[in-house]
């Protein structure tokens, strides 16, 4: 083995930031702030690596919880930047601060009550017909959502739109803390995708008989079989169980006892 | 952006080798695959449910004797933050409520909601944000035997069969019974489910299914399910108070030995408080966040098992917590992905797993836990992964050989999200290889339950990850968010149920369970300075924390 081998890697484990042997820092500014961190870092790490400890700003520490909102910009250059501080990289001269709570009214409801309309929206949230079309709010969002273009929707009543539009959200505020109107887009938007769920789209109604059985107590005595069942039997069971193919388009399990 | 100078230097080594991979593939000459016995060996040498080393026996509680991985052993036989008697407790006092969930992801607002319904004036405490949790983080789906030719029976026989027939029957009947139930309540609530024009809900295979029962919600299921029940929890907010970062630190008992609450910590004014209760939930997911034997992790900030060690010292023995599942493929590079998942996807197609040399090193076909074994042996023992500019070290994913074996476009075709997710930093998949290392997904274990989600304490019950027996050893995919969902329910109905028949008062409330875990160390011959639950991990540079003079870590807090 060579002498190279032998060396020790030193090596980052867990999650916790190292700084490996010829690694390159830049400069970053925290709120301000001068800080040297290692090229190629997350915002969110190198925060860490700088010597930060999270409270809040941080949660699913990949890309989908929307707690680590994130204003930059870069030294030279006027442009304001949004992004999520786990999924970006920490540019040279970035100065940065984030927004880990923006406040946002949300109006209470009960779904069982409402109708899917342009009324349900004008009375739940009657500052989105205020809308300037200034279309800041699709420009900070991390996500790429098209949030001016759903806002839009809504002040049609197009739930079915605003519902589609604004699937990916993941509720970070951005939006609303940018919008010269005032409008709380992410609570309209989770409204309009309850509503267009429950009363646009078809129920599943082939749930329903199987809900009833379950409920009369269809499946008690096979499921109590199966618990009282020895682990032999079981796996017999399991091994000659029908496999249902890839595509099933008609297909039928012969045994249909257990149904 | 995209790969270092050096790396893609490196990558030029796997280009070279590539030619004769891939005609031997074409040739249907396979890496010879381990043996039986081989597998057993790498197994046994490398992963980490297996190896001796990483893991040791509790030596207090009522799972004594049990062997966990150490980083797990740690958090049990840690001091509690704070002792305080009866009368600090009542003083102490800020709430009182019928039911108090710890925990708000989508198992403990399942509970909240169940509650609620069923009469109960419920507190949910959350020690981030409601709604941060791993539910969040599930893509796949739900499963729920929903269509005709499905039956909760099907269901059962494959949940026992993905766990080796090792999971707690009763658990595995609540769970396929309750499924379909689920997939309605969801419906109702308004979660936008994928279906076909006519309502009927779209379901496909999963690892293990014999029927197709997967639903889903486009690939964010669990975001979506998280954002409906927290949206419907605050409709209710008159009876569903959210407490934020306030962090519960033990449970609490009354006079009688029954649950009454818990002691929180405020995270952010730093003040203790109690909260007063007829009954306590407890759904604080899973441990991912404790990093076993160093592993990167895909859960999220707060997985570090605070619920487990509250329960343990309250009295209630743990389940399958010697299991823990391991992906073999999440990435290791770049920085802002690692930890995350590499569909298995990618080896299905094709793509082989080599080293910094360019050479393979394993059959891309092994199960999941021989796979993370030899990439861990090829990156550890051989000494022939490949280290990132972040100090991490992976091996190869040969991506680019998918084009030339099914056809250019496949990649872009087939995997679509993953080839975002990467070219997001200037990495095309589809012409450079991936770096992946195994990462720890997910807690087979947890605290143990009956079907009601009750557990062994009077008034105190549990749901999801942090609960343990309906996977055996190991889980399903899909089974997490139904697990949440169908046992955060029951605990929730479970509790008000327990409540509506709650007779007397709590009085007395107190930590005698505590102290006598204390005295249970002691006679063990346990000092450690150690404190737990952590609340948080420390990722804190240890260069900074040799300067922190006057910083001390309560947990992985600091204080």
């Amino acid at each position: 083995m060579s002498e190279a081998q032998k060396k020790e890697i030193k090596v980052a484990t867990g999650d916790r930031a190292i700084l490996p042997e010829g690694t390159r820092l830049v400069p970053i500014f925290i709120m301000g702030k001068r800080y040297l961190v290692p090229e190629t870092m997350t915002i969110q790490k190198s925060l860490e690596y700088a010597g930060y400890q999270f409270i809040r700003s941080c949660g699913c520490r990949g890309g989908i919880c929307g707690a680590c909102a994130t204003v930059y910009r870069i030294l030279g250059d006027y442009h304001l930047n949004f992004c999520l501080a786990c999924q970006t990289v920490v540019q040279e001269n970035m100065y940065l601060t984030q927004v880990p709570f923006f406040p946002a009214n949300r109006t209470p409801y009960k779904l069982e009550e409402l109708d899917a309309s342009a009324e349900t929206i004008m009375k739940l949230y009657p500052e989105v017909m205020k809308c300037v079309a200034c279309n800041t709010c699709t420009k900070s969002c991390p996500m790429d959502i098209e949030v001016m273009e759903y806002v839009n929707a809504a002040m049609r009543g197009d739930i079915a739109k605003v519902a589609r539009l604004s699937f990916d959200c993941i509720q970070c505020g951005l939006c609303s803390s940018r919008c010269p109107a005032q409008i709380q887009h992410f609570h309209l938007a989770q409204l309009c995708r309850r509503l267009h769920a429950k009363y646009q789209v078809p129920r599943a109604e082939h749930l329903q008989p199987r809900v009833a059985d379950i409920n009369a107590g269809k499946y008690d005595e096979m499921l109590k079989n199966l618990v009282d069942n020895d682990e032999e039997s079981l796996r017999k069971l399991y091994v000659e169980r029908e496999m249902e193919p890839q595509n099933s388009e008609g297909w039928e399990p012969q045994d249909k006892s257990f149904l | 952006m995209g790969y270092t100078p050096e790396m893609l230097e490196l990558i030029k080594k796997v280009e070279a080798s590539r030619p004769e991979r891939i005609a031997r593939s074409k040739k249907g000459m396979d890496f010879e695959p381990l043996s039986l016995a081989g597998r057993q060996e790498v197994l046994n040498k490398f992963h980490p449910d297996y190896k001796k080393e990483g893991r040791r026996a509790v030596s207090v509680g009522p799972s004594k004797g049990e062997v966990y991985p150490s980083e797990f052993v740690n958090v049990l036989e840690s001091k509690a933050r704070l002792l305080v008697d009866s009368a600090e407790l009542e003083k102490l006092t800020a709430f009182e409520t019928d039911v108090l969930v710890i925990g708000g992801g989508g198992a403990g607002t399942s509970a909240a909601l169940l509650a609620q319904e069923n009469g109960s004036k419920v507190i949910l405490a959350t020690k981030l944000r409601h709604g941060d949790a791993n539910t969040v983080m599930a893509e796949g789906g739900i499963q729920g035997a929903s269509q005709e030719v499905d039956s909760p029976y099907y269901h059962y026989l494959d949940v026992m069969g993905g766990g080796h027939f090792t999971n707690t029957p009763e658990l595995v009947a609540a769970l396929s019974h309750d499924a379909p139930l689920v997939i309605e309540w969801l419906e109702s609530l308004g979660l936008m489910f994928d279906k076909q024009p006519d309502g009927r809900m779209r379901v496909r295979h999963g690892g293990g299914t014999c029927r197709k029962r997967m639903h889903s919600s486009g690939d964010i299921t669990g975001s979506a399910i998280m954002r409906v029940l927290k949206d419907e929890a605050r409709n209710r907010a008159e009876d569903i108070t959210v407490l934020e970062f306030s962090s519960a630190v033990e449970i609490l008992k009354d006079a009688k030995g029954r649950a009454a609450g818990a002691l929180f910590f405020n995270m952010e004014t730093e003040e203790y408080f109690v909260v007063k209760a007829k009954a306590t939930v407890i759904a604080t997911g899973g441990y991912g966040r404790l990093h076993i034997q160093g592993f990167a992790t895909t859960n999220h900030y707060g997985a570090t098992a605070d619920g487990l060690v509250i329960g343990y010292r309250a009295g209630v023995p743990l389940a399958f917590m010697h299991s823990t599942q391991y992906h073999p493929t999440g990435v290791a590079f770049p920085e802002q992905n690692v930890g995350l998942l590499i569909t298995e996807k990618v080896r299905g197609l094709g793509a082989n797993l080599v080293n910094i040399e360019g050479e393979q090193f394993v059959f891309e076909r092994e199960p999941r836990d021989v796979e993370s074994s030899c990439i861990i042996r090829e990156c550890l023992e051989r000494g022939k992964g490949i280290i990132t500019p972040t100090g991490r070290v992976g091996a190869w994913l040969d991506s680019p050989m998918i084009d030339e074996l099914e056809g250019p476009g496949t990649v872009k075709k087939e995997l679509p999200a993953k080839y975002i997710q990467f070219i997001r930093y200037g990495i095309d998949i589809s012409k450079v290889p991936m770096l992946v290392y195994p990462t720890l997904h997910y807690q087979n274990g947890g605290l143990t339950i009956k079907d009601s989600s009750a557990t062994n304490v009077e008034g105190l019950f549990a749901a999801g990850e942090a609960s343990g027996g309906v996977h055996g050893e190991n889980r399903l995919m899909g089974n997490s968010l139904l697990d949440i969902t169908v046992f955060g329910r029951r605990a929730g109905k479970s509790a008000a149920e327990y409540v509506k028949a709650f007779s007397g008062s709590l009085d007395g409330i107190n930590m005698d369970h505590v102290e006598s875990f204390h005295k249970e160390m002691e006679g063990a011959g346990i000092e450690t300075d150690l404190v737990s639950p952590l609340i948080l991990p420390n990722y804190t540079r240890e260069e900074t924390m040799e300067k922190q003079l006057t910083t001390h870590y309560q947990g992985g807090l600091r204080a």
